[in-house]
């Protein structure tokens, strides 16, 4: 009874508070982030709170999930009116989300300075049958990151440019003692596995889909599987790779325990941080390599966009705080986990400093990244070529035959 | 009062409970049984009568065979095991020692570990890199190199039982103390006199107590095992390579990642299905049990 | 107590030594790679005491700066603590009249095992009309939707716990009350509830425990900070999201205390309730 007393009279407080001063009337959005590679959660943080200083009439309510759960979050938050307001998403879901109308349609609301200023590659993320369902923020790709004090005590002049060399090299510093397993990579039974496969697909010139009908079960696709299982029954990759997200793999590296490994962005200034990391300084990063007479570099579109959901009650609002968040002027400033989506950033010697060799690096990678399959049955696809990776790995099963029983399970 | 009266009052009392047991069980149950029969999307489509195309697609994959056998696998395993290490523990728990008590308290200390926490704490021990199950097996020399607890389908399986197994053995224990603690002195004392052997003593003087309380808990837990997600969701998600993926990931999967609400049902009502085959065996078999004792 | 060889007494403090290490190792873990360093989490050969005692964690968990990781922490151990108790309240308060009314009615009892049945019934077959349910009624993400929701585990849990309690409190002091005139909610209000008081206690204890188990409803129902639970929140900073195997430890160690604490100190009370409950059945 008391506390009902309260609640009333609270209730009238705030109600005079609000009908007294209109102009302090408060917008709350909610947005759904990840925390697990590129920005930090404290780089949102930070973010945000600069936004909400900036606009005093909007608060953000900040949400962070793993990556894997991610998609389910967005979708299963369409059923309440009160959900997110704006979410992060990862370059392959455009097409679910489009055609479920999860997202809303904003090609309308980016402006020409948007449209000419971000960089041509950024906007696939956010794409889908010539409608843009939100703003590039994440531009990531993934690079292969070599531990620059094991390379030469094995005697290694440059890191590898093609897969094969990467083997060769890695067999010298096992053969040598450096290390018993030199590469790690993130094989879970996750999308991360799927992107470490699209990065060797697109050495190999190998596609996914052609004319709607899956096609990786032969030619690169196969080839790409078959390095993946080559690698690992040689001994050359860390067996427990089979069960590495990204941040297990920069555990491993930040610790000296791989001479190789592939990763996103975010580790080079992670893994050369010495409050964290014990191989601050020496860990270098390079493209991920090519195939000889394949290709030069490899790598996956992992870019990730920032969306308003069809759900949302403040589409204005939501677009404000996605306009602040991608803005060159953010990106630029948090430049260290994740770069930014804006051409002329990388002219801005703020930006390349003290992470010359990244964005060199960057301007490689960034201008081939491979698409993984744009199709509305994604996930559908990605767990059954999920599940394909890991029998081929474990053996259970030849890659031929685990792709091509993923390619029947694929929904395609 | 007559019986009517009190037959209607009863129903009355009783009220509260039935609506509300409709409302959110009985409702949502036909309502799964609707959804089996069409092809809805969880948000948006409704969807139409397909008649019995899901369950024929969800019976016919292979998905379905293969988690089957992965359920019952751990269902079978982890509660078998944790009947047997629970009987032995609760056996020495009523023998007489220094720290009986403590021992007796600390036993509630899994039970009472809230299930994700549980098994946020045994995948940090399995660990392929930093986990202390590797490091200890290493330092007392059993084990030369770490080894990917939950990354080889051999032992990830396994790896989910003794986690389980930990968590609930002390229950079946706790149970079966306070059964053993009701078994009469003098009837133990007198199988001793009568020179009856440690087997023997425990078969037909001790089990007997035993035998009712331990039915009720591996009907439980039988039901609970079969019905696991949040072990596993927690601990693999399935992997690896599908093998540790369980009948109520699957469903999760096809219904709320897929959105497939209409097949998701489907399987959800195979699910309720086998354990309710599960449930009405066990107690068939209670009944037998208590007529022929 | 019969006497006992050297040997069998050797051999059952032995046994009993193992069971509790068996039981105490990974609670002691989890509770050392709280306060251990990240350094001396990650070092090889693994360090089984920290080299200094980092108590950080526990600072930004429970941190109550404003947007902050501990600030979302400390959100969530507050929607744990309000749905557990709500669902604990409402299920008492349908269980009870029940539970009475079936312990006094032999004739109705069907209906309880009617009830009791549907435990076996799996959430995955109710998850998806619940979800489009509390999605109409916008309930989604809230902690009064997921309180209800977990009524479904709660309900038929407590009455089955009630009435077995109640089947213990003999007729004859009611009937007696009956006979010099006491109306009915007097006779429940001043003598029968009184008498199963422990039992009420009982079953509001094991009701929150479960309830603040829970995840798979919670995972599904709740997306944010205002109705999302705390073992949803551990399963997310465990899913990936931090790779600080301290911090994991410490929102373990937070999350697994309330319960623990019940537990160590309402032992009698939780086995009494258990095995009367599987006895009676």
């Amino acid at each position: 009874m008391l506390k009902s007393i309260q609640t009333a009279l609270l209730g009238a407080t705030l109600l005079g508070a609000a009908l007294a001063s209109p102009a302090h009337a408060e917008t709350k959005i909610n947005a759904l982030f990840m925390a697990q590679a590129a920005y930090s959660e404290a780089d949102v943080r930070a973010m945000t709170e600069a936004f909400t200083k900036a606009n005093p009439d909007v608060t953000v309510n900040l949400e962070f999930v793993p990556y894997e759960g991610l998609h389910d979050k967005t979708v299963l938050a369409q059923g309440s009116g009160g959900g997110y307001d704006v979410v992060l998403f990862d370059v392959i879901w455009p097409a679910e989300y489009a055609t479920n109308k999860v997202l809303l349609d904003v090609s309308d609301k980016i402006t020409g300075d948007m449209k000419t200023g971000v960089l041509p590659g950024a906007w696939t993320t956010v794409e889908y049958q010539g409608k843009r369902y939100g703003m590039p923020w994440i531009l990531d790709t993934k690079y292969l990151f070599y531990n620059k004090e094991i390379l030469e005590k094995a005697g290694i002049k440059t890191p590898p440019k093609t897969w094969a060399e990467l083997a060769e090299q890695a067999k010298i510093i096992k053969d040598k003692g450096l290390l018993a397993t030199p590469i790690a990579w993130s094989w879970s039974q996750a999308e991360a596995a799927i992107c470490d496969y699209a990065t060797l697909v697109s050495a190999y010139g190998g596609s996914f889909i052609k004319d709607g009908k899956p096609v990786f079960q032969s030619g690169g696709g196969l080839d790409a599987l078959n390095y993946m299982v080559d690698s690992y029954k040689s001994g050359l990759t860390n067996p427990n790779s089979k069960e590495f997200l990204e941040e297990d793999v920069r555990r491993v590296f930040q610790n000296g325990e791989a001479a190789f490994a592939l990763n996103w962005t975010y580790m080079y200034n992670m893994a050369n941080d010495p409050k964290d990391s014990k191989v601050a300084g020496k860990a270098g990063v390079v493209p991920a390599p090519g195939i000889d007479g394949k290709s030069t570099v490899s790598a996956v579109n992992g870019s990730m966009g920032l969306g308003i959901t069809s759900t949302s009650k403040h589409p204005d609002e939501a677009w404000k705080y996605i306009a602040f968040m991608t803005s060159q002027q953010t990106q630029n400033q948090y430049a260290k986990l994740s770069l930014p989506i804006w051409t002329s950033s990388y002219a801005d010697p703020a930006v390349s400093k003290g992470q010359e060799e990244l964005i060199a690096a960057a301007k490689q990678s960034l201008a081939v990244m491979y698409p993984r399959p744009t199709t509305p049955k994604y996930q559908e696809l990605s767990t059954a070529l999920q599940q394909a990776v890991q029998e081929s790995l474990l053996g259970q099963a030849k890659p031929e035959d685990a792709l091509k029983t993923a390619a029947a399970n694929s929904g395609l | 009062m007559t019986s009517n009266w009190i037959t209607t009052r009863a129903w009355l009392l009783m009220l509260p409970l039935l609506i509300v047991m409709i409302a959110i069980i009985g409702w949502p149950l036909v309502d799964t049984v609707r959804l089996s029969f069409t092809d809805a999307k969880l948000v948006g489509t409704a969807g139409s009568f397909v008649g019995l195309d899901n369950y024929v697609k969800m019976l016919s994959g292979s998905n379905f065979q293969r988690t089957l056998v992965t359920t019952t696998l751990f269902a079978v395993l982890s509660v078998a095991a944790e009947m047997v290490i629970g009987v032995l523990a609760a056996l020495l728990l009523n023998q007489q020692f220094y720290g009986r008590s403590v021992l007796r308290a600390l036993m509630i200390l899994p039970w009472a570990l809230p299930t994700v926490v549980n098994a946020t704490l045994w995948r940090l021990i399995y660990n392929p890199e930093y986990g202390a199950l590797n490091a200890a097996l290493t330092q007392i020399g059993l084990l030369d190199t770490y080894r990917s607890w939950l990354g080889e389908p051999g032992t990830a399986l396994t790896a989910l039982i003794v986690a389980d197994c930990w968590k609930n053995f002390p229950l079946v224990a706790l149970i079966a103390l306070a059964a053993l603690q009701a078994v009469p002195r003098d009837i133990t004392a007198a199988s001793m006199v009568d020179g009856a052997g440690a087997w023997a003593r425990f078969r037909f003087v001790i089990m007997p107590y035993l035998a009712g309380p331990l039915m009720v808990a591996l009907v439980l837990r039988t039901i609970e095992a079969f019905k696991v997600f949040d072990l596993i969701w927690v601990m693999t998600r399935g992997g690896p390579a599908n093998s540790t993926r369980t009948l109520s990931i699957l469903v999760y999967q096809e219904a709320f990642s897929f959105q497939r609400a209409g097949s998701g049902a489907s399987l959800a009502l195979i699910v309720t299905l086998l354990i309710t085959i599960l449930a009405v065996a066990y107690a068939a078999l209670i009944r037998k049990s208590a007529g022929a004792s | 107590m019969e006497r006992r060889s050297l040997t069998a007494t050797i051999l059952v403090h032995a046994a009993a030594l193992i069971l509790a290490a068996v039981i105490l190792a990974p609670v002691v873990w989890l509770f050392i790679m709280s306060i251990s360093s990240t350094t001396d989490l990650i070092t090889k050969p693994l360090r089984w005491w920290p080299e200094t005692i980092d108590l950080s964690r526990y600072g930004v968990l429970l941190s109550s700066v404003a947007n902050s990781a501990g600030e979302a922490f400390v959100a969530s151990l507050f929607n744990s603590l309000k749905v557990a108790g709500m669902a604990t309240a409402a299920a008492l308060v349908v269980a009870i009249p029940s539970a009475w009314a079936v312990s006094r009615t032999p004739s109705v009892g069907w209906s309880l095992y009617a009830v009791i049945a549907t435990y076996m019934l799996p959430p995955v077959a109710l998850a998806v009309p619940l979800y489009m349910a509390l999605s109409a009624l916008g309930l989604l993400n809230n902690v009064f939707g997921l309180a209800l929701v977990y009524l479904t585990i709660l309900a038929p849990f407590t009455t089955w716990l009630m009435k077995s309690g109640f089947d213990s409190i003999p007729r004859e002091i009611e009937s007696a009350a009956t006979v010099d005139g006491a109306r009915l909610d007097q006779i429940l209000r001043l003598i029968t509830l009184p008498l199963a008081a422990p039992v009420m206690a009982t079953a509001a204890l094991f009701a929150f425990l479960l309830a603040w188990d829970e995840f798979f409803y919670a995972l599904l129902f709740t997306s944010d900070q205002r109705a999302k639970t705390l073992t949803v929140a551990i399963a997310d900073l465990a899913g990936g999201r931090v790779s600080d195997y301290g911090l994991i430890a410490t929102a373990g160690v937070l999350a697994a205390l309330p319960p623990l604490i019940i537990g160590l100190f309402m032992q009698r009370a939780l086995i009494s309730g258990l095995t009367n409950g599987g006895v009676k059945g």
